[in-house]
């Protein structure tokens, strides 16, 4: 690892301040990605600035949400109780990703700054738009089994591989951000972005900007809310597909609904076309399988991924039919 | 710089950072352009100066390891795992993938399980690690270490010391509770034997014996 200076911050504005004065410096929350793409060579700032003793570790909550410190641990969360009581689509999807060791000192913040997990971004001896802006998409007629269906560009293929974030896309959260030009909102749904002509970009974060918190907006799908996540082996690998369902239902018919799926897209990837189909709707095998196939129009694959346009549609037929606890 | 330039120093060989900082001050950059691999000498051309002094450094870090409070130097790069097997020899702690793929560096900070390996030491400032080496009480193994050799919960045996410590929070955090949820729970070590069963059956066992803390 290319050796680089280390600074404390104990405030969000010392934090926001030493980034902005440092030309190459990142914060570092719980190491886990950067170190790691540090240590490949992927990445290698001057300066990293560590955030962990920021006061934002707290999960608040008021009449109308919930609201998470961008450093509590993916571990504390998952284990909160009123996250779990309020909000489980958010432990489930958090339980399902990396470890417990991962969990232990992974942030909320960090979750959703992970980079992906594209295996030509990883290696810096292949071409990579995404690492060397211009450099070709090895994916793109290459080895490309994880990557993205939906939502591709002719740069590059490849998907966020968080889970944490297509829950809270589902949940439709609020990101809120500071930088040095003073603080913004941001919604979930809006944060990543899709790769078009600039893949070197994963979202909307602008340079020297912190995430502070994400808010959950108080709703009723607690009691049919199901995380689904389908990989090569049973624990400790990242989603080849996976479906954030949440319903509300009123008997057997559906009030609302939100649906989001990860490892298809460059972003959390809303299905709003099968949220609208499935409103005022019976939850049944057939509504469901209807939503599924809705929700597949404009899909493409690349081909060791074609497998997942058959995956992608049976994966959303069982988390709905999970949520809604038809199975 | 690259990681040959000071890796191989000895710790206590090193010249303390503030003796290090006068040395820079008062001889000219020239001088010590001389002594240097040629990537610092690239670093002094281009005038940077103050990098080429910071990236020398070594910053001072107050940790406890079993039981035992260490005033160390480290460079900011050295992962917690490097630094308990290379600056305090405690090689108990095992590098597998050094990518948080595998558990084996599974150490515990505060009685938190992490992975050693994707953590920096520096970041641990203040903090309590324990490892392998400071779980038996004396010559008194703790109750996860007796139900491994009991359960023949290893082959090889790389993984072990990782998979216990992992065990021992594993129980801590309430996971264990079903063999199914001691599995889900240990899914963050890897071991390339397939000593899996018995694994579980060790952990299964201490659980139901109560497992002092
Ligand atoms: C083996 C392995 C398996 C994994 N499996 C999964 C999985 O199945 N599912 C899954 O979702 N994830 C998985 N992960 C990824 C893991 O969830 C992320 O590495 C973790 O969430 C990153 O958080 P961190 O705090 O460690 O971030 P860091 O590594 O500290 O930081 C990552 C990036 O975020 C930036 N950053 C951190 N905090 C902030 C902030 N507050 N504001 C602005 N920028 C910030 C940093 O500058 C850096 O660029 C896995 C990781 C590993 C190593
Ligand atoms: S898919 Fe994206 S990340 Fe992967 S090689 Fe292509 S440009 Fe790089
Ligand atoms: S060595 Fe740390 S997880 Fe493999
Ligand atoms: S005992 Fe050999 S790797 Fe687990």
């Amino acid at each position: 690892m290319i050796n680089f200076q280390y600074v404390r911050a104990s405030t969000v504005k010392e934090a926001i301040g030493t980034l902005a004065k440092a030309g190459d410096g990142q914060f570092i929350a719980g190491g886990t990605n950067l170190v790691d793409l540090m240590k490949r060579g992927v990445t290698a700032p001057q300066k990293l600035i560590d955030i962990n003793n920021l006061p934002l570790k707290d999960v608040k909550s008021d009449k109308t949400s919930i609201t998470i410190g961008a450093l509590a641990l993916n571990s504390d969360v998952s284990e909160n109780e009123l996250i779990i009581k309020q909000q489980p689509l958010l432990s489930m999807a958090l339980k399902s990703g990396a470890s417990p060791q991962l969990r232990n000192m992974a942030t909320v913040g960090g979750n959703m700054m992970q980079r992906t997990r594209c295996p030509y971004f990883y290696d810096t001896a292949m071409p990579c738009n995404k690492r060397k802006p211009g450099s070709g998409c090895g994916a793109i007629g290459g080895y490309n089994r994880m990557h993205a269906i939906f939502g591709t560009s002719n740069q590059c293929i490849a998907v966020h591989p968080s889970d944490m974030c297509v829950a809270l896309t589902a949940l439709e959260a609020t990101v809120t951000v500071s930088g040095p030009k003073g603080s913004r909102k941001i919604p979930f749904g809006d944060f990543h972005k899709l790769p078009g002509q600039n893949p070197e970009k994963d979202n909307i974060l602008q340079k020297g900007e912190l995430i502070e918190s994400v808010s959950i907006p108080e709703n009723d799908f607690a009691k049919n809310s199901y995380y689904l996540k389908l990989r090569d082996r049973a624990s400790y690998a990242f989603a080849l597909v996976s479906v954030a369902a949440a319903l509300s239902l009123d008997g057997q018919t559906i009030k609302a609904c939100r649906l989001a799926m990860g490892g298809v897209a460059h972003k959390p990837w809303r299905l709003s076309e099968a949220e609208k189909f499935l409103a005022g709707k019976k939850a049944s095998a057939e509504n469901f399988e209807q939503a599924a196939k809705l929700s597949m129009a404009g899909a493409k694959s690349f081909g060791y991924n074609d497998f997942k346009l058959k995956m992608a549609p049976a994966a959303i037929v069982e988390a709905l039919s999970k949520a809604s606890g038809l199975s | 710089m690259k990681p040959e330039d000071t890796s191989n120093e000895k710790p206590h060989r090193h010249i303390k950072h503030t003796e290090r900082r006068d040395f820079l001050k008062k001889s000219s950059l020239l001088t010590a352009i001389s002594l240097a691999p040629g990537s610092l000498i690239k670093a002094a051309e281009a005038e940077l100066d103050e990098k080429f002094a910071s990236a020398l450094e070594q910053l001072p870090l107050s940790i406890e390891v079993n039981g035992k409070m260490q005033q160390v130097n480290v460079e900011p790069r050295v992962t917690l795992l490097d630094f308990l097997r290379e600056q305090l020899q405690l090689t108990g702690t095992k590098k597998g993938c050094d990518h948080g793929q595998c558990g084996a560096c599974t150490v515990h900070v505060d009685g938190k399980r992490v992975n050693s390996c994707l953590s920096l030491a520096v970041m641990h400032q203040g903090k309590k690690i324990t490892t392998i080496e400071g779980l038996a009480n004396g010559d008194e193994l703790h109750p996860m270490q007796e139900a491994f050799i009991k359960h023949d919960g290893f082959q090889c045996g790389y993984c072990t010391p990782g998979q216990i410590m992992s065990a021992v929070a594993c129980i801590n955090e309430g996971h264990a509770n079903s063999k199914d949820e001691i599995r889900e729970f240990m899914s963050g070590n890897i071991c390339r034997c397939g000593a899996y069963p018995n694994i579980v059956d060790a952990i299964a066992d201490v659980k139901n014996g109560g497992q002092k803390a």
